[in-house]
């Protein structure tokens, strides 16, 4: 029977076979690299700036209650309403209720992760409604029918030709090589949805509880479109996202756009303060704001992965995985790959099932080192490690420890073990890798080491016997 | 009222009651995160910026460069508009869209085109078919390159993003260090009644959605060309 754990285990076999992809996603990445080195080396101290990060969301998730009633109560004396979404069915039904009570018809968006954790594409488009992806990697992904293969970079495991020929036999577009022109080609169809939508769902980066407002990055504009154009504005809001301050923002919107893209900035921060305010020419006359729960208070209650509620969804994490570089984003299975995903996965979406993204780690630390606010990732693997086998024990590794610690325990024992691994072993070399090694699950993919022909303590006693 | 608020927020009590989560390893202290010197902490580890105008102006210049905003620093209001007469006869403006405002008004005077004006509520078609958007801005931020609307300063929400070229108008006196300056300007300009959108534009409009290369225009304008004024 396919598990989660047996279909990671397929992908991510397929995916590492396939060296021109590997070869494709590195290239891809290059470039950020460099540009990520040389915004982080204009600031002052990154890891200044990193521990102020840290030190900012610990503030804001260990107080998470009063903030959240302070960006209620500010935001909703603007005019805008806040609902409350204790899980995924909670918010994809209030979306439903009010497109249903203002006679929506189609509907835009613009990139959101909550989103696809939620599934409202699906719900939406079942009731009938038309929903277009404005960002274009998301709307490469959704004709594509598929889930983004990044956070932050949906389609990044596309060449240009395979979306040259999507284009094409989805908008009938004529065939090219050039980004530029595809980019415009999906700029003239989302052009007539904007125009046409009543209702727009957007993300949200940052909420800020001092003055009541949303606060969303983006690259294209799509997002600004979505939020000036349709009547309504529907915002998802995860409850973790919140800040205290407005000038918290002066630190996390270019730390943001450093660790995500290697920007300096990127290129539209917009803060929301409610619906179109009495005066203003434009603007939605509704501004629904979805805060969502879903399982992020059970993160909560681990006191020591707390920390991980802090993320802000930069990808940078992702982006320097020796593991999400080679198995790619679609192998995890999850709406949150790499390591931020395997770390919250199991809180989100139950440990059982998920206990195994822990292993997809070298535990090399580079999610860790890479991340703007400072969360323990790679300590966090290894926590979801030891809590998965405490919550179901493997009686193979029980077993395999118990005979570990018996032969260090008996020093006779240990020197009968190493005289039969020196008989054995040539014979497990003439089955090394193959379905008949007992060995298999090491050396399907490693070598084992050979034992050497003297041990240290024979190599002891010989010296120190010669000395006498 | 609905039932998920109290059983969001009961769970959230619950999580955090008698069970504290373990302070974050940094090398700074707690007070220095919720000080309400809390502008200087950043300002310290931020990218620097220079003290003086000019310092600053440079700056923004460098990495407008960068973005591939046109900066341009004109001496007077009648050079800007002669600049902005040259951009609409080499990209052939038929239409402009802009809003009332003192520095868009000077600018625009004499300006020989027809100007959609959003400020009184607009269609959305007439605005989508102008060539170019003008507007003003609150502030110039000079860390980050980055140009600070809002719906007062720019005509509302879409002015500055539907037209394929946005084009600005700004005052040195408008040049500020850093957000938490743009921060302070709009604490300071609207009190509480802060518009309901405010936005840092820095660089055109772009994607680096298909193979990670840059594309300008992606959605909104396809060029931003900043005129500031001596």
């Amino acid at each position: 029977m396919a598990t989660q754990a047996s279909d990671f285990q397929t992908l991510s076999r397929r995916y590492t076979a396939d060296k021109p992809f590997r070869a494709f996603i590195q290239k891809a990445l290059g470039g950020y690299y460099k540009k990520r080195d040389e915004n982080k080396a204009n600031f002052q101290d990154w890891q200044g700036a990193r521990d102020l990060a840290a030190e900012t969301k610990y503030e804001a998730v260990n107080h998470l209650d009063s903030y959240l009633l302070e960006f209620e109560a500010k935001i909703t004396a603007r005019g805008a309403k806040v609902f409350w979404a204790p899980n995924a069915e909670a918010a994809r039904e209030y979306i439903l209720k009010v497109a249903k009570e203002n006679g929506v018809r189609s509907i835009i968006k613009s990139k959101t992760m909550t989103s696809e954790e939620i599934h409202l594409n699906d719900a939406l488009e079942k009731q009938g409604y038309g929903v277009f992806e404005s960002d274009l990697g998301e709307y490469i992904v959704q004709l594509r029918k598929e889930a983004p293969f990044h956070l932050v970079f949906p389609a990044m495991h596309l060449t240009r030709r395979q979306i040259s020929d999507l284009f094409q036999k989805e908008l009938g577009s004529q065939a090219t090589d050039e980004p530029e022109e595809l980019t415009m080609i999906a700029r003239d169809v989302m052009r007539r949805k904007y125009c046409e939508a009543d209702m727009g769902i957007s993300g949200t980066n940052f909420a800020v509880a001092e003055t009541g407002m949303i606060s969303i990055t983006e690259n294209e504009g799509n997002a600004r479109l979505t939020t000036s154009l349709p009547k309504i504005h529907i915002a998802l809001l995860g409850i973790e996202k919140v800040l205290p301050k407005l000038e918290d923002l002066s630190l996390f919107l270019p730390m943001l756009a450093t660790a995500g893209a290697g920007q300096t900035m990127t290129c539209y921060n917009t803060l929301y303060a409610g619906p179109r305010q009495p005066g203003e020419p434009d603007g939605p006359e509704q501004m629904h704001i979805v805060l969502l729960d879903n399982r992020r208070t059970e993160l909560l209650a681990d006191a020591e992965q707390r920390d991980a509620l802090g993320c802000i969804r930069c990808g940078a994490c992702l982006n320097v995985c020796p593991i999400f570089k080679n198995v790619g984003g679609y192998s995890y299975g999850t709406t949150y790959g790499g390591p931020i995903g395997s770390v919250i996965t199991p809180h989100l979406r139950g440990l059982k099932d998920w206990k195994h993204l822990s292993a997809a780690s070298s535990l090399c630390g580079a999610c860790t080192e890479a991340c703007p606010v400072k969360i323990d990732l790679h300590h966090h693997l290894l926590q979801n490690r030891r809590n998965g086998a405490k919550a179901s024990p493997s009686p193979a590794e029980k077993l395999a420890f118990g005979g570990f610690s018996l032969l260090m325990g008996h020093p006779a024992l240990y020197r009968l073990a190493v005289v039969l691994g020196r008989i054995f072993q040539p014979l497990q070399v003439l089955v090394n890798g193959t379905i008949l090694d007992p060995l298999r699950a090491w050396t399907g993919s490693r070598n084992f080491p050979t034992l050497a022909p003297k041990s240290f303590h024979e190599e002891w006693k010989k010296e120190r016997g010669g000395h006498k | 009222m609905n039932p998920g608020r109290s059983i969001i927020l009961g769970r959230i009590r619950e999580a955090l009651r008698n069970n504290p989560a373990p302070r974050p390893h940094t090398a700074h202290s707690q007070a220095e995160a919720s000080s309400e010197n809390h502008g200087h902490a950043q300002r310290q580890w931020l990218p620097k910026v220079g003290e003086t105008l000019p310092e600053r102006i440079d700056l923004f210049a460098k990495i407008s460069e960068g973005l591939k905003t046109e900066f341009h620093r004109v001496p007077t209001i009648a050079a800007a508009r002669d600049l902005l007469k040259q951009l609409a006869a080499e990209e052939g403006w038929k239409k402009i869209a802009s809003h009332s405002h003192h520095d868009t008004d000077a600018l625009l005077e004499g300006i020989g085109l027809p100007v959609v004006r959003t400020d009184k509520g607009y269609a959305i078609d007439d605005l989508e078919s102008c060539d170019a958007g003008v507007t003003g801005c609150e502030v110039l931020v000079a860390q980050t390159g980055g140009i600070m609307v809002s719906v007062e300063s720019a005509g509302g929400r879409a002015l500055s993003v539907l037209p394929p070229h946005h084009v600005v108008i700004a005052r040195t006196d408008q040049m500020v260090a850093d957000l938490t300056a743009a921060f302070n300007h709009v604490k300071r300009a609207y009190g509480k009644q802060f518009p309901s959108f405010m936005s840092f534009i820095t660089g055109p409009s772009r994607t680096g959605d298909i193979e990670r290369i840059l594309v300008l225009g992606a959605h909104g304008p396809k060029r931003l060309t900043v005129l500031l004024v001596d």
